[in-house]
């Protein structure tokens, strides 16, 4: 278990991977990895139960973790090498030719952590849903967790699934979804206004917590424990998880123009400029 | 020429339904999803039998794509089941991503494949359905030809590690390949030997094709019957053997001509032995209501229209 000021530090790495790993590609999706990275860092270090050395496909014995929004591999793969699934120094050969990173999640090129392939975006509430169940059955106490963007809940797939878990009842599963109101065209609210996202879980039978400042690790760690804390009760359980895309350096916050898109060589300089090394570059 | 009787008539995907029953006995692992199509898919059977392993995922065909990929990371081993068109082209990107390229031992039992689906109409005659999972890496396509060999094949997609796609219809159609019968996936199954023409045919068309081969030997054309009950991986060796001793070709399938079996079959001929063939499929064009019967004889799919073909392909000889 780490303290709050050393995840916060590593969320700072996290950060500098990041954005060096997407312009050392040039390409990649920096904005929402950098607005979820806290609880990246919380989750793979503190929060989730699991030995990165024992990684299994079936995770038997161990929470799992499938992120839906496969576009942020930034922020996935940086908490992954940091937390000892695999060399940091291989972060360089993202979105490479013969990279095991590869733009999206894949289970093809055998990198341990990676149970799914994911970034066509509404399969991985489905996907938890059914690890959940599998858990169930086979007696694994352990939780499920996915991780969604709030565009991406504009898949009606996620509804099927949202549907199914609060009716059947599937209580060792807990969804988080990225409350950045940003995606690719504009804002959540002007694409397709989620309303009141609490109250829409709610109704299909979802216990739900809001983290008010998903960038703040101590709301992110608190909250993830309450949202533990509800779990075995009889319902799936939300968490929304309100954060700021591109958190961390300060022209590339609150905006959508770094969803899908790269600093460049000159302007990376500026960026790590406000994120100081903490554990040192790949 | 080896003669086949009708020994009982039955539905393909009641094949399926108690193959599946006999592959949970086998396995406690094996597990079964439907989307509220339970009865029609002859799921029934395993609900009733093992209702603990059985999930009712409601009308929700993507979902459940999802939940049986999730459950095969913990060891268990999915078959989900719906109506061929709406577990194969309305969830083709769900299977594209968490079944084949994720590589997940899934096993989709599409039932009421086919234009032999009759009344229900286009909307629901798949006949495209071979030919969308076949393009898909990782995947293994079987289309067992009778109720017999739609047990079999269930069965051996449930040992089978990867996924599967399982063709079967709903009607009731000729049984007449032997009970118990071992279903080797990827392998070729020889009915007929013969020397002036080879006949590959898949699903309910396999009847057909020995009907038209015993018309045929009484007109002198020794004609050879292979049921390529596996569209992939293709028994690539059978049917280059077949068509090198044969010299002409006729696929017979209940698909689309673009994209079934006969497509694969003319790839492995144009790569192996240039050979002439002709197709026994359903035009590029959407089927209608009607019945059966009337659909295979309107859509030319019959034992006249196998016959019809050979006599055109032994001209080009």
């Amino acid at each position: 278990m780490k303290t709050t000021a050393e995840l916060q530090q590593i969320a700072t790495q996290v950060r500098r991977d990041i954005l060096r790993m997407t312009t050392n590609a040039k390409s990649g999706h920096p904005g929402g990895s950098l607005g979820t990275a806290d609880w990246f860092v919380a989750m793979n270090f503190n929060l989730m139960d699991f030995d990165p050395a024992k990684f299994s496909m079936s995770g038997e014995g161990e929470d799992m973790l499938f992120v839906s929004q496969g576009h942020i591999t930034p922020v996935i793969y940086s908490t992954m090498a940091r937390r000892g699934f695999f060399p940091v120094d291989e972060l360089k050969t993202f979105r490479k030719f013969g990279t095991r990173l590869q733009g999206h999640p894949s289970t093809a090129h055998n990198l341990p952590g990676i149970r799914m392939a994911s970034g066509s975006l509404g399969q991985g509430l489905s996907v938890g849903v059914g690890a959940a169940l599998g858990k169930k059955m086979t007696g694994d106490k352990h939780i499920v967790y996915t991780m969604h963007g709030d565009g991406e809940l504009e898949e009606g797939q996620i509804w099927e699934a949202a549907m199914f878990a609060g009716a059947k009842k599937v209580d060792n599963l807990i969804a988080t979804i990225d409350y950045n109101n940003q995606q690719i065209d504009a804002t959540v609210d002007e694409v397709m206004t989620l309303g009141d996202l609490k109250a829409k879980f709610e109704s299909f039978l979802w216990k739900v917590v809001v983290i008010e400042n998903g960038n703040d690790m101590q709301q992110v760690l608190d909250g993830m424990a309450k949202a533990k804390a509800l779990t075995g009760q009889g319902s799936p359980v939300c968490v929304i998880l309100t954060t700021k895309m591109g958190y961390g350096v300060d022209f590339m916050q609150d905006t959508n123009k770094y969803h899908g898109s790269v600093l460049s060589a000159d302007d990376l300089p500026k960026a790590l400029a406000q994120l100081p090394e903490t554990l040192g570059d790949f | 020429m080896t003669h086949y009787e009708i020994k009982s008539s039955k539905e393909l995907r009641a094949g399926m339904g108690e193959g599946l029953v006999e592959a949970g006995k086998r396995n406690v692992n094996v597990v079964a999803l439907s989307a509220d199509v339970k009865g029609s898919v002859k799921m029934d059977g395993f609900a009733k039998e093992f209702p603990e392993r059985f999930i009712q995922c409601g009308i929700a065909e993507a979902n459940m794509v999802g939940i049986a990929a999730g459950l095969s990371l913990c060891g268990k081993v999915p078959f989900i089941g719906g109506f061929a068109e709406f577990v194969t082209g309305r969830v083709y990107d769900q299977i594209r991503q968490v079944m084949a390229y994720s590589n997940k031992n899934v096993k989709i039992c599409g039932s009421h494949a086919g234009i032999s689906l009759g009344e229900d109409g286009a909307t629901h005659q798949t006949m495209e359905d071979i030919a969308l999972m076949k393009v898909l890496p990782n995947m293994t396509v079987l289309v067992p030809a009778d109720f017999n060999q739609a047990k079999a094949a269930t069965l051996a997609a449930a040992e089978h590690v990867g996924p599967v796609y399982l063709r079967l219809g709903r009607s009731k159609m000729p049984c007449f390949l032997p009970e118990g019968e071992k279903f080797e996936i990827g392998k070729a199954q020889l009915l007929n030997e013969g020397k002036d023409v080879t006949l590959f045919a898949c699903g309910h068309l396999v009847w057909e094709a020995l009907q038209a081969a015993e018309a045929l030997e009484k007109e002198g054309v020794s004609t050879e019957v292979i049921n390529i009950h596996t569209i992939k991986p293709l028994d690539v060796k059978a049917i280059v053997a077949s068509a090198k001793k044969t010299g002409a070709v006729v696929t017979c399938e209940e698909h689309l001509i673009n994209g079934g079996l006969g497509d694969s079959v003319a790839q492995t001929l144009a790569m192996h032995c240039p050979t002439p063939m002709e197709y026994v499929a359903v035009d590029d064009k959407f089927g209608e209501s009607g019945t059966p019967d009337e659909m295979l004889t309107n859509y030319h799919l019959r034992a006249a229209d196998i016959i019809e073909k050979v006599h055109t392909v032994l001209k080009r000889k």
